[in-house]
Formats: C-alpha cells, sequence, structure tokens
C-alpha cells in the first residue's frame, strides 16, 4: 500500500509541532477567539432543545446500527443510485479514488473543476492528484478557498482557515486575486471579492466535485450541508457531479437523517437549522447534473471497523465540537496534528485511518496523536454521537505500547514503576527513598530536577518530600 | 449509627501531601466516622493506565480490589483516582468490579451518604475553587464541593471565569506534551490570580501539584491547598502546614 494521505507528508510529531505553534502569538490569538466564541453559541444553541441527550443517544444507535450492517446498507444505497441514473464506483484508498475522479474528469474533457468543501477528498489528496494529472480544482467554500490560495493547510474541520484573522485573508486576496488588489479588511468587501472570484468559475466548469455528509440508503439520495450556498451552485450549475463519500455516511432511511440534521448544526455552527441542505437522488432530466457518480471511499474504514473500541470514531458526523472544546487545540491549533483531521476527533481518526503506512516520520506522528490530550474529556461530553473520544485514546495509547520494543526506556521505567507499586514493602521503601531530596529543597519547593523530571521543573516547582509520609505517620500512631 | 470507612490515600497524596489525608481522617472522625486505612494499598494504576500501560494498570488494580475488599465504603481525596475505580475497574478484571460500587471521591461522600454540606469547618481567607476534570466529567460531583465550601464559616468564595477548563496537567501528558500543558497551566493560573484568592483549592493533589507547582515557580503568594484541608479547618483546630 502507498503514503496514505490523511498525513501531510513531512510533518512532525505532535509535541514537537505543538512547540512551534505555541510560540506563534498571532494564532493563539485568533483560536483563543474562534474558539471561545463557537463554544459559547454551541452551549446556548443545544441548552435550546429538551431532548438533547435523547437525540445523542438516538444519533449514537443509529450510526452504531450503520456500522454494524455496513454492507446492507450500501449495497441497498448502490442499488438505488443506479436506479436512478448515477454511476456508484467502489475506491479502497486514496489512490483508487483519485484514479478514479481523475478519469471521470478526463471523460467529462474538463481542466478545471470546482469544488464543495468536503473532508473525504481533502483526506485523500485529490486537488494535488488531480494538478498532477492536469487538472485544476477551486475550492468554492470560502474558507477553503482562503487555505488554498495562502497555499497553506486547513487547520479545522468546519473552518479551515481559524487560524487566519482578516487581515491576514486581506493579504491573501491581494496577492492572488487578479480583481482584489485594493480589496479592505471589511468582513463584506473580503465575501465580495470572493464572489466576484468565483462567479465566473461557477458558469464555466463542467464538472463539480463534492463530498457527502449523509447519503439515505432506501432512495439513493445523497445529502450535503452547508453554510454559504456555494456548494449548492456546484451542485446544480454543472454537466457533471462527482461526489467522494467515505463508506460510513450510510444512513438507513429518512427519518433517520432527520435526527442527524437536528444534530448536526447546532453542534457545529451553532445554528438551529442548516442554511442550505441539498439533496439530490440520481439524474433528472433537465434540472442539475447530467451526469452523476458517487465514489464509495473505504481507505481505512473497514480496517478501522474491526477494532472494537476504535471503531466508535466512525460514528463522526464531522461537526467539529470536539475541536472547538479542546483545551489542546484551543491553544495548539489543527496544523499540528499533522493533518486534515485534526484536534479529540482527528487524535483518534488520523492513526486509525493511517495505520498502514509507517514510514519513519510518519510512524512517529501517528503514534504521538493519541498522547496529545489531557484526557480532560471535554470532547466527550459535546459530541452528538457520543463518540467516548477519551476511551479511544487510552485504547490507541495501549495499542501503541504493545508496539514498544521491551528496551524501549519508557516502557522499562513504567516496568519498574508498577514493580515497585505492586508490593506495599516495596512501594514504602520506594518513598523512604525519595526523602533525600529534600537536601535540594528551599522554603519546600524544588525547582531543577534532572532530565526527564526537568519537563516538569522547567515551568512548576515540586513539593518537597514530607519528612513523614501518611502510611508512615498512620503506622506511628495508630499502628 | 457509625459509619465504617476505608481511605484511599492514594500513592501521591500518601507520599507528599500527608497533610491531605491526615485532614481526611480529622474530618471523617469529627463528623462519627471510624476510619480505616488498610495497608495493601499503594496505587490505583491510573497513571499506568492512561499512558497506555493496561497490562501493568490490571496488576495495580487488582492489589488495590484486595487491599480494599470487605469495606463499605473507600473515600479518596482524588476525583480522578475515585473515578479510575469507579468508571474504569469494572472494564478491567472480573477481580475488581466489586470495588467499584464502593467507592467515593470525598466531596461526594460527605454531601451524598453522610448527608452534611455544612461539616462546622472554619476557614477565614478569600479561597477560588478549580473543578477538577474527573471528578466534574467521570464522576459528575457537579457543585457538590462547592456547596461545601459555601458552608465554610469566615471564608470568602470567588469563582473562576473559565472554572472548567482544564488546568494542563493530565498525569504523564505533563511531561510528554509539556509545552502545551504549561500554556494550558499559564491560562489557568491567570485565572486564578484575577479573583485575587490566596487560596486556590480542588479535590485532587495531582491537579493541585501542578497548578501549585506553578504559581510557586512564579511567587505568585497563592497556596494550592486540597478541600480536605479547608473542611477540616475549624476555630479551635485551624488549618497550620506541617512543618
Amino acid at each position: 500500500m502507498g503514503r496514505n494521505p490523511v498525513t501531510w507528508l513531512g510533518s512532525p510529531a505532535f509535541p514537537s509541532a505543538a512547540r512551534t505553534a505555541l510560540a506563534d502569538v498571532q494564532l493563539r490569538g485568533n483560536l483563543a477567539h474562534a474558539t471561545g466564541t463557537i463554544r459559547g453559541k454551541r452551549a446556548a444553541a443545544v441548552a435550546e432543545l429538551p431532548d438533547w441527550e435523547r437525540l445523542r443517544l438516538a444519533g449514537e444507535a443509529i450510526k452504531d446500527d450503520v456500522l454494524a450492517n455496513l454492507d446492507t446498507y450500501l449495497t441497498r444505497l448502490e442499488s438505488q443510485v443506479r436506479a436512478r441514473g448515477g454511476v456508484v464506483h467502489w475506491a479502497r484508498d486514496a489512490a483508487e479514488a483519485n484514479a478514479i475522479v481523475l478519469r471521470l474528469v478526463r471523460e467529462a474533457q474538463a481542466s478545471e473543476v470546482v469544488k464543495v468543501k468536503s473532508m473525504a477528498t481533502a483526506e485523500i489528496g485529490l486537488n494535488e492528484a488531480l494538478a498532477e494529472g492536469g487538472v485544476s480544482a477551486i475550492e468554492t467554500d470560502l474558507a477553503e478557498l482562503i487555505v488554498q490560495l495562502g497555499d497553506d493547510r486547513p487547520s479545522h474541520i468546519l473552518v479551515p482557515a481559524i487560524h487566519r484573522n482578516r487581515a491576514e485573508i486581506r493579504d491573501i486576496f491581494r496577492a492572488t486575486m487578479p480583481h482584489a488588489a485594493q480589496v479592505s479588511d471589511r468582513p463584506a468587501d473580503l465575501a465580495e471579492a470572493a464572489r466576484a472570484h468565483l462567479r465566473s468559475k461557477f458558469l464555466t466548469a463542467k464538472v463539480a466535485i463534492s463530498g457527502a455528509n449523509f447519503a439515505v440508503a432506501d432512495t439513493g439520495s445523497v445529502v450535503v450541508v452547508e453554510s454559504e450556498g456555494n456548494g449548492r451552485m456546484c451542485l446544480t450549475l454543472p454537466d457533471t457531479l462527482i461526489t467522494v463519500m467515505g463508506l460510513e455516511k450510510v444512513v438507513p432511511t429518512w427519518r433517520d437523517l432527520e435526527v442527524f440534521l437536528q444534530l448536526l448544526p447546532r453542534s457545529s455552527t451553532a445554528e438551529r437549522m442548516n442554511p442550505y441542505t441539498s439533496v439530490w437522488t440520481g439524474v433528472t432530466p433537465g434540472d442539475g447534473p447530467r451526469a452523476f457518480h458517487l465514489v464509495l471511499l473505504d481507505n481505512g474504514r473497514t480496517a478501522t471497523l474491526a477494532d472494537r473500541v476504535g471503531r466508535q470514531a466512525l460514528r463522526c458526523i464531522r461537526c467539529s465540537a470536539c475541536l472547538n472544546v479542546c483545551p489542546v487545540y484551543e491553544r495548539t491549533g489543527g496544523q499540528a496534528y499533522g493533518s486534515v483531521y485534526p484536534g479529540p476527533i482527528g487524535a483518534i481518526l488520523t492513526p486509525q485511518l493511517g495505520a498502514g503506512t509507517d514510514d519513519g516520520p510518519t510512524g512517529k506522528l501517528l503514534r504521538s496523536l493519541p498522547y496529545a490530550s489531557s484526557l480532560c474529556g471535554a470532547c466527550f461530553e459535546v459530541c452528538p454521537v457520543r463518540i467516548d473520544i477519551p476511551e479511544v485514546l487510552v485504547h490507541l495509547r495501549n495499542r501503541t505500547v504493545q508496539e514498544k520494543p521491551a528496551y524501549d526506556p519508557e516502557a522499562v521505567a513504567m516496568a519498574a514503576a508498577s514493580w515497585v507499586m505492586a508490593s506495599p514493602r516495596r512501594f514504602r521503601l520506594a518513598q523512604r527513598l525519595l526523602g533525600p531530596l529534600r537536601l535540594l529543597a528551599r522554603g519546600g519547593r524544588i525547582r531543577r530536577l534532572p532530565w526527564p523530571a526537568s519537563r516538569w521543573t522547567d515551568s512548576r516547582d515540586v513539593p518537597a518530600p514530607p519528612k513523614e509520609t501518611f502510611s508512615a505517620w498512620w503506622r506511628r500512631t495508630r499502628g | 449509627m457509625t459509619t465504617r470507612v476505608a481511605l484511599m490515600a492514594t500513592c501521591l497524596t500518601d507520599t507528599f501531601y500527608p497533610d491531605t489525608a491526615r485532614a481526611v481522617v480529622r474530618l471523617l472522625e469529627r463528623l462519627g466516622c471510624v476510619v480505616d486505612f488498610p495497608k495493601g494499598q499503594t496505587c490505583c494504576g491510573q497513571m499506568h493506565y492512561n499512558t497506555g500501560y493496561r497490562r501493568e494498570a490490571a496488576t495495580l488494580a487488582r492489589r488495590t480490589a484486595k487491599a480494599f475488599a470487605g469495606h463499605d465504603a473507600v473515600v479518596a481525596p482524588s476525583g480522578s483516582c475515585a473515578g479510575m475505580v469507579r468508571d474504569l475497574y469494572p472494564g478491567l478484571s472480573r477481580l475488581t468490579v466489586g470495588v467499584a460500587d464502593r467507592t467515593y471521591e470525598l466531596s461526594e461522600f460527605l454531601v451524598d451518604v453522610l448527608g452534611v454540606t455544612d461539616v462546622g469547618a472554619y476557614f477565614p481567607h478569600r479561597v477560588t475553587y478549580h473543578p477538577t476534570c474527573h471528578s466534574l466529567r467521570v464522576l459528575g460531583v457537579g457543585d457538590k464541593p462547592l456547596r461545601l465550601l459555601r458552608a465554610v464559616r469566615g471564608l470568602e468564595l470567588v469563582e473562576l471565569s473559565a472554572p472548567e477548563s482544564c488546568c494542563g496537567f493530565g498525569g504523564t501528558f505533563a511531561v510528554k506534551n509539556a509545552d502545551t500543558s504549561t500554556a494550558m497551566l499559564a491560562d489557568k493560573m491567570r485565572d486564578v490570580l484575577d479573583t485575587g484568592a490566596r487560596v486556590l483549592t480542588a479535590g485532587d493533589n495531582s491537579c493541585l501539584m501542578h497548578i501549585g507547582g506553578g504559581l510557586s515557580r512564579l511567587s505568585t503568594g497563592v497556596r494550592a491547598l486540597h478541600l480536605a484541608e479547608i473542611l477540616a479547618s475549624t476555630e479551635e483546630e485551624p488549618w497550620a502546614a506541617t512543618p
């Protein structure tokens, strides 16, 4: 298997990438402001619904049913899409999916395609693959466009340019849009510049490429949820529509879809109802695209499905609520995670989807991601489909530990610690051996210890060990 | 009726914060409990479990379960250790299921089992409270610690502006991702300092070691003190650090 583009080539392990990001003052300010705002709005939007917890349980149950019966629902979806004039393709991995899309674009004789914001196509590196094949892909979602024009990488699932403020966006537009050399940093002016830039693309493009938020197996209907209307332009104007959809996005019926159309907007944009919900079923003569292709993407999903604990990551509906509440994400931003899937969900999804590609640096990054969390649990609390992210993080850490060689320093230290703790006698002895550390203390605190304890004392004091531990005191006084 | 309680001191408190464990004993005895300290206890295994060392954690969990077998109620001055026992022990080993339901974090035990919020404490200081993540999200202690604090005579409680934001400790996270942990710590310290409190309290000495370690490093003059020590303090026997 080739490299899985779910991680970006050359990305360092999380702690090192985080160190760079933490030093970026502009980034820290942008993120604190943006996540703080959306967090408050989400909480208010969710508080309006008295049955929110029951909706979450329903969302979880529907997704679990889908995952348990994926074969049934996918073949039903396939036959329904075909019956209504669509063409269905199956792609095992990123390379297969990219090859299918490139072939379809060439068959439509297009050298430029317009794109609806989509995580699946970002995950497989479709734009880069199309560029190699001589096709330019134009992102039409405003934030994706900012990332694309800035030759940048996304840092958030919903708002990929969340790390940019309006002054930075103005500079990107001035440098890359022919008609925007004088644009101001007023949001309305920036939106107008993007609108003028994109309008001609919508009108001339022959092919559009989208992802899918959901697909209803019963009727073969595909659903895209967006806020700007640019997606709707792509889905209706060009002759050919190609949709790349992760296998797990199928839902059985329209009644199931209803649950997610309540859960998703409140969780992601804090809206009561999603602004543009586009649904299409195969092709309709005289209305919309004349050709519709649905590419069903595996790319590590069936392997993830095989993991009893890890599979719950496939319930994800890409709302980003976990990113917005994550104290780690809030400070490091998304690019430190080295993948299109950042934040808590990225920390459990990326290592599972990318599990096959263990070239040195990528393996290091993938192994570091499950540790990029303090396990505070805020992500689980807000997840609309109740993914127990801390549980999966710890599970993936355990998988990493099991693959460590016996002489790994951390494994040796942890084995020694558990050997000591496994016997009260050894534990009391170890407590006594800590006593001499008191000699290093001034005013009851120790300010510096050698590596690896220096990783603690670089920023925090350590209390001096007391003259008498509690167990020694108990023995002496109550014995 | 006398309530018999087994104290789970936790390895960190036993080793570094004996005052906290003594305060728990004093407090519970004042409220009429008979406190025992089972000698077989060492560590609940949380650090191993959360770092991915499940097998080692299971060994420590079985030892802990054995140490507390036969006790009706186990009380720990720690939301994360009590959370480990109650939430994760049932899935770890057949032998560690039984102890889970009998284990309580201190504030839960006081409010839910003993049914008290006014424990007769006196602590004339300006105090702020950090609700630790595991007490909040694993155990769901809610406002029980705050109710206990509000009933302490002389105590002026000032709430944090972002109380539910993690302090950045996270066990081995604090050293594996030291930079990110420190960035989280900085924001928590700013919040603490903004309250003007002289004492920061919480139900976990691990988080307090982290925030307190930062407050001490910067010589802020704010003391980190476990909730048990505030609740144990009375007019007759006010809080004092063991020299």
